[in-house]
């Protein structure tokens, strides 16, 4: 079995057993990452190419240690530092790569479908490590790989996500990956922060946040952006942690072992107190792990598509 | 120089009449009958086609002056003529904008010389369109313009528009309203629903439209001034038109193809030739769009043709630049989605091209009446076809439309007497 796809841009575009196939692989990965010789050499001889429109640090991070554990070439590319800054266009930048011989191209990039653009016009693998508000699809599948290892399925789990939902990819994500794989998502959110139709996807959306976390599995708390504020979104960060952050209060009637996740960085006190943050429930630094395997399951079956 | 065309088929009221001849001279239609026997320079044998007023376009962009890489008034009028537009109203967001009498007086030359279609400029509402001081309309018109607007952009502030109103009233010139109220439309790049919550793109909520066109109804209710609405695309916008002309209001209204034959579906995959301004919306404002062209709500169907290069759609969606070309698939559009399915009549579609866009723009064009210019076409609405973006006469290939299989091919175009088209086989 291998990916019906040279390209990874969203979970939209991939199937259930191909997730199940990414996260089996990724399970393998993860003992590289964490024992202590972390070197193979699946990707010898390949090139990766991280090319970031948008600041990160774990996700660039991840990706370019992923490629390092197996051998890979792999190179950052920032925009203040290449010629993007000089105004050459998407489709330009991945062609320059391209010519240089790059099997994979991770793109990071504010615009949605950006990544989309630039896989219907190079040859070189694509993966979307973040779209606009689109989709970031490495970080669903490190969220569902967490989540599996917890609790041995997705099929049948109940995923809470509470937060900015409007302006997000990663729960864009997590609900089509997750429904894809048999879990139900529960919604909440400022009404201001809910996009008009998302129920449409299969997700539910809960009139509070009790109801949300009712039973559930998994909490998933979203970071807020606080410039936000100055769009009218929400009045404040105190109102915002008050009526709409996660503490012990409100959570009471989820799951006795639910597991608190949460994409990162997290602002302490306005989404999710300190306590759920910190607390042993909490896997957030598991999920930081789960990535650079995800990340590298997904490299290597992108790279040996031809081989297979 | 006598040109006679023999056995066409025609429109007389709602009726198609056929065996019909039509014999042009000097430029204007002499007469137009059964068995006209006389010797002509030229004949056309238009049996089994209909001869028509050549269509009336309320709503293009020509891209000249300024930015002649997407189309310029030759290529545009070429393309608006293979499509059966005789008469074109361009929209003045060129560069410089059309709103002083000195850019006006340009197309009119350049359209004299270059043309080979009537072209009546549109002036600005505001200096710069940028929605502040109103330009010298009064001037404007001398120099040829036919209607304000500041299309594109929306006039935000309501006492300018208003004063817009009552200026142009003055003059003659009817307002055509660009609905949008830009700060509900908060910087998004469709509609904004259920495919732009999955698509991850800020959405423009059917209600930017809706209040705009709410604002407008009631100024113009109010100073007694017509205002006309361009290009409709929700189902709100549509009722409120209609009963602010039960009412009496002196609204007008057009819709483009576009939004009768395409919902926001076609954004999916992010594909920057449906991208437009208003976006293409949901099925139930389509239906609603059709509903108001049915039963007379929406006046006139223009096409918005708005030409860009490859390189402003080729690039990430909320960069793509909005519109598409119009001219040359909208007589086919129109006669696919509305005549065939049964909502309009053919009569009716061709009104909503001709007569009806004339009247809005008080210009004496969209009949065929012994006397008048000779600006007619003939179409084969047997001949289906497949639309193909890289035979469009237009400098500019974005369309949504390519592949699509349409019925209605313009033969020939006809302005002044003067084949300006003809179909090669």
């Amino acid at each position: 079995m291998r990916l019906a796809s040279k390209d990874l841009l969203g979970l939209a575009d991939i199937e259930a057993d191909e997730i199940t196939l990414i996260l089996d692989t990724a399970r393998d990965m993860k003992r590289i990452v964490t024992g202590s010789m972390k070197r193979v050499n699946y990707l010898q001889g390949k090139s990766v190419v991280s090319l970031f429109y948008e600041n990160s640090t774990r996700t660039r991070v991840s990706f370019e240690l992923a490629a390092k554990y197996m051998g890979a070439h792999a190179v950052n590319v920032s925009v203040s530092t290449s010629s993007v800054a000089k105004g050459e266009t998407l489709i330009d930048t991945g062609k320059t790569l391209e010519a240089m011989g790059t099997d994979i191209i991770v793109i990071r990039h504010s615009q949605a479908g950006a990544p989309h653009l630039l896989a219907k016009n190079v040859r070189s693998a694509i993966i979307n490590a973040g779209d606009g508000m689109h989709e970031h699809p490495t970080q669903a599948l490190l969220d569902m790989m967490t989540m599996r290892e917890a609790f041995g399925t997705l099929k049948g789990l109940k995923v809470a996500i509470i937060g900015d939902i409007s302006h997000s990819r990663v729960a864009r994500s997590n609900i089509i990956g997750l429904l894809k794989m048999g879990s139900q998502v529960n919604l909440y959110a400022p009404s201001t922060l809910m996009p008009i139709g998302i129920d449409q996807m299969g997700a539910k959306i809960c009139p509070t946040i009790e109801d949300a976390v009712e039973n559930c599995d998994v909490i998933m708390g979203l970071r807020v952006q606080l410039e936000r504020q100055k769009k009218a979104l929400f009045p404040s960060t105190s109102e915002y942690s008050r009526f709409f952050g996660l503490n012990p209060d409100n959570i009471k009637r989820a799951k006795k072992d639910v597991l608190f996740m949460h994409p990162g960085p997290v602002n302490r006190g306005i989404e999710m107190t300190s306590s759920l943050i910190d607390a042993d429930k909490s896997v957030i630094n598991m999920q930081v792990t789960n990535g650079v395997a995800v990340r590298m399951a997904l490299l290597y079956l992108l790279t040996g598509r031809e081989e297979a | 120089m006598r040109t006679l065309i023999k056995n066409a088929k025609v429109l007389i009221g709602n009726k198609t009449e056929a065996g019909i001849d039509l014999l042009i001279e000097n430029g204007l239609l002499a007469s137009m009958g059964k068995n006209i026997v006389t010797e002509a320079d030229e004949m056309i044998d238009a049996t089994n086609h209909y001869v028509l007023p050549g269509l009336v376009d309320a709503h293009c962009h020509l891209r000249d002056p300024g930015y002649e890489y997407k189309e310029d008034i030759e290529s545009g009028t070429r393309s608006a003529a293979k499509g059966g537009f005789t008469s074109i109203a361009c929209m003045p967001n060129t560069n410089p904008p059309t709103d002083n009498a000195a850019v006006v007086r340009y197309i009119k030359e350049k359209a004299c010389q270059k043309g080979v279609v009537n072209v009546y400029p549109i002036g600005a509402i505001t200096k710069g369109l940028e929605g502040n001081e109103l330009s010298e309309m009064g001037t404007m018109k001398e120099a040829g313009i036919v209607a304000v607007s500041d299309d594109g952009r929306p006039v935000m502030n309501s006492d300018v528009m208003k004063k817009a109103l009552i200026y142009a009233g003055q003059f003659g010139l009817t307002v055509i309203s660009h609905c949008e109220d830009i700060n509900l439309a908060d910087g998004g790049s469709m509609n904004e629903g259920v495919i732009s919550a999955i698509m991850g793109l800020r959405g423009i909520p059917s209600v930017s439209e809706d209040v705009m066109v709410s604002r407008e109804i009631i100024l113009s209710e109010y100073t007694k001034v017509p205002v006309h609405i361009a290009h409709v695309s929700t189902k709100t916008s549509v009722e409120l038109i209609r009963q602010a002309k039960r009412r009496g209001v002196k609204v007008t209204a057009e819709t483009c193809p576009h939004y009768f034959t395409l919902t926001e579906k076609a954004c999916l995959g992010y594909d920057t030739n449906a991208k437009m301004n208003p976006p293409l919306r949901t099925e139930e404002d389509l239906r609603a769009v059709i509903e108001g062209l049915k039963d007379g709500t929406i006046d006139i169907i223009a096409t918005d043709h708005a030409p860009h290069h490859i390189d402003e759609k080729n690039v990430e969606f909320e960069k793509a630049a909005n519109g598409i070309v119009g001219f040359e698939t909208a007589l086919a559009l129109g006669y696919s989605y509305l005549v065939e399915q049964g909502h309009l009549t053919l009569s009716g579609l061709i009104r909503k091209m001709t007569v009806n866009p004339a009247r809005m723009l008080k210009i004496d064009k969209g009949t065929l009446e012994c006397g008048k210019a000779a600006d007619l076409i003939i179409v084969d609405f047997d001949n289906e076809y497949k639309i193909d973006v890289s035979k469009f006469a237009s400098k500019s290939k974005n369309s949504p439309f390519d592949g699509f299989m349409v019925k209605g091919r313009v033969m020939t175009t006809m302005v002044n007497g003067k084949i300006v088209y003809q179909y090669q086989r």
